[in-house]
């Protein structure tokens, strides 16, 4: 057959996307459980990190049970949700529902020194892609122990400096009410810009459009659970 | 083996380097040089795409169509390169989140599309393959000694190790955070091509 006449370039095309398409299915089927798996040891790792422990991948597991007491679920109104299995959920498809709908992931932690800790998932968006994180709160509901970032695809060097452990431990003792028990979240500021002490953070030179993303990512993130914080005081 | 197969080997490693003669597949020298670890297994991804993709296209070489060639080859080297994503996902998390999209963009690295025009297409799978496996060991070989200085002289570590006793921190020795930054790594190879070069006189133009 003539390897130049386009019904040969047809077939040929037509044989060669099908065999790909068939190895390609074939490795990601077979893959699938242990990426998954790995998927959900960093979600844990994630979550020990926010409560200031390091873990490996081969620890993980270990120190998560040991740690991480309770999942809670809780709706908007702060009440309860029976039946859904808390590390499952995934905060991207919830910050998509109507508020009413949305079922919200509490973790909470007793740390070695016998206090508890909240955990919360946060969700929002960097320059280039997604970030997210946790950030975990001591038991007034008021101050953060400790945070976690991590992003999809920010600048090296410049917004996925939020993924470094000098970013994150800005957060920790900072507080997310006022004294006037009003909430105000946590604000990332830039050189020159003035906020309470207590309530601020530096922002990333080089990197604002992150760092206002994050900024964003924890008020809308924690506002959800504001009946959450004020039912458990 | 015949001495002419042995020098598809030796040749890309040395006197025909894909990175200090042809200089090609520069971006991921530089982006992924910061540490040993991850240099190695991109080193390894290379080779095993290259080595793969080098013996299919030579097994297809007189079956493929002139006109689409190209995208036959960019079709086989994609097929590759998510493959070898995949097992990365699925065995090394830790360094697959490192190296991120530059496993990705291994289709993009001139040194295989290169190899496929002008060698595979035109020889037999066996040489083929040792032409892919020198290729991407030429490649590997640059990457693991810019890793090398980057790791020791950036972050004091090799291998994620510590190497340089605290006793020298302690009397005033700091790591040098420029080495972390890509433009070393150019400077890095630039004295790499030096040295190979003041070496071989058959690599000096005139």
């Amino acid at each position: 057959m003539d390897r130049n006449s386009n019904s040969y370039i047809f077939i040929y095309s037509i044989i060669m996307v099908v065999v790909v398409a068939l190895a390609l299915s074939f490795v990601a089927t077979t893959l699938k459980p242990k990426q998954e798996k790995n998927i959900a040891v960093e979600k844990k790792r994630n979550i020990l990190s926010a409560i200031h422990i390091e873990s490996s991948a081969d620890n993980a597991e270990l120190l998560f049970d040991k740690y991480i007491t309770k999942m809670l679920v809780v709706d908007v109104q702060g009440n309860p949700v029976n039946g859904i299995d808390a590390f499952t959920i995934d905060l991207k498809t919830e910050l998509h529902k109507q508020d009413a709908e949305r079922h919200l992931p509490v973790y909470i932690a007793k740390i070695d020194d016998g206090s508890t800790k909240y955990i919360f998932p946060l969700y929002g968006k960097g320059l280039w892609g997604p970030i997210w994180g946790y950030i975990a709160v001591n038991d007034d509901m008021n101050s953060v122990y400790g945070t976690v970032f991590a992003h999809k695809g920010e600048t090296p060097g410049l917004g996925a400096e939020i993924e470094t452990k000098e970013f994150q431990k800005q957060f920790d003792g900072k507080t997310l009410f006022n004294s006037d028990s009003v909430f105000v979240s946590i604000l990332v500021l830039k050189d020159g810009q003035t906020g309470a002490e207590e309530h601020s953070v530096d922002a990333i030179s080089g990197g604002t459009i992150t760092s206002k993303g994050l900024e964003l990512m924890l008020s809308d993130c924690l506002k959800q659970y504001m009946n959450f914080f004020t039912k458990n005081k | 083996m015949a001495f002419k197969n042995w020098r598809l080997i030796t040749d890309p490693i040395n006197k025909n380097n894909p990175i200090t003669v042809q200089v090609l597949g520069i971006c991921s020298a530089l982006a992924i040089t910061v540490k040993l670890q991850p240099a190695v297994v991109m080193a390894l991804s290379v080779i095993f795409v290259v080595a793969m993709s080098n013996v299919i296209i030579s097994l297809l070489r007189n079956t493929i169509p002139n006109r689409i060639r190209i995208i036959v080859q960019l079709v086989i080297v994609a097929a590759l390169v998510i493959i070898v994503d995949e097992l990365l996902k699925a065995y090394v998390f830790d360094i697959s989140k490192q190296l991120s999209v530059f496993v990705g963009l291994i289709i993009t690295n001139c040194i295989i599309m290169g190899r496929l025009e002008a060698f595979a297409l035109a020889n037999k799978p066996w040489q083929s393959f040792l032409d892919g496996v020198g290729n991407g060991a030429g490649y590997g070989v640059i990457l693991v000694i810019v890793a090398f200085f980057r790791e020791l002289l950036g972050s004091g570590t090799l291998w994620n190790y510590k190497v340089i006793p605290q006793s020298w921190y302690d009397a005033g020795y700091a790591n040098n955070g420029l080495i972390i930054l890509p433009p070393m790594a150019l400077i890095i190879l630039g004295i790499i091509i030096w040295i190979q070069r003041s070496r071989n006189k058959e690599l000096s133009d005139n």
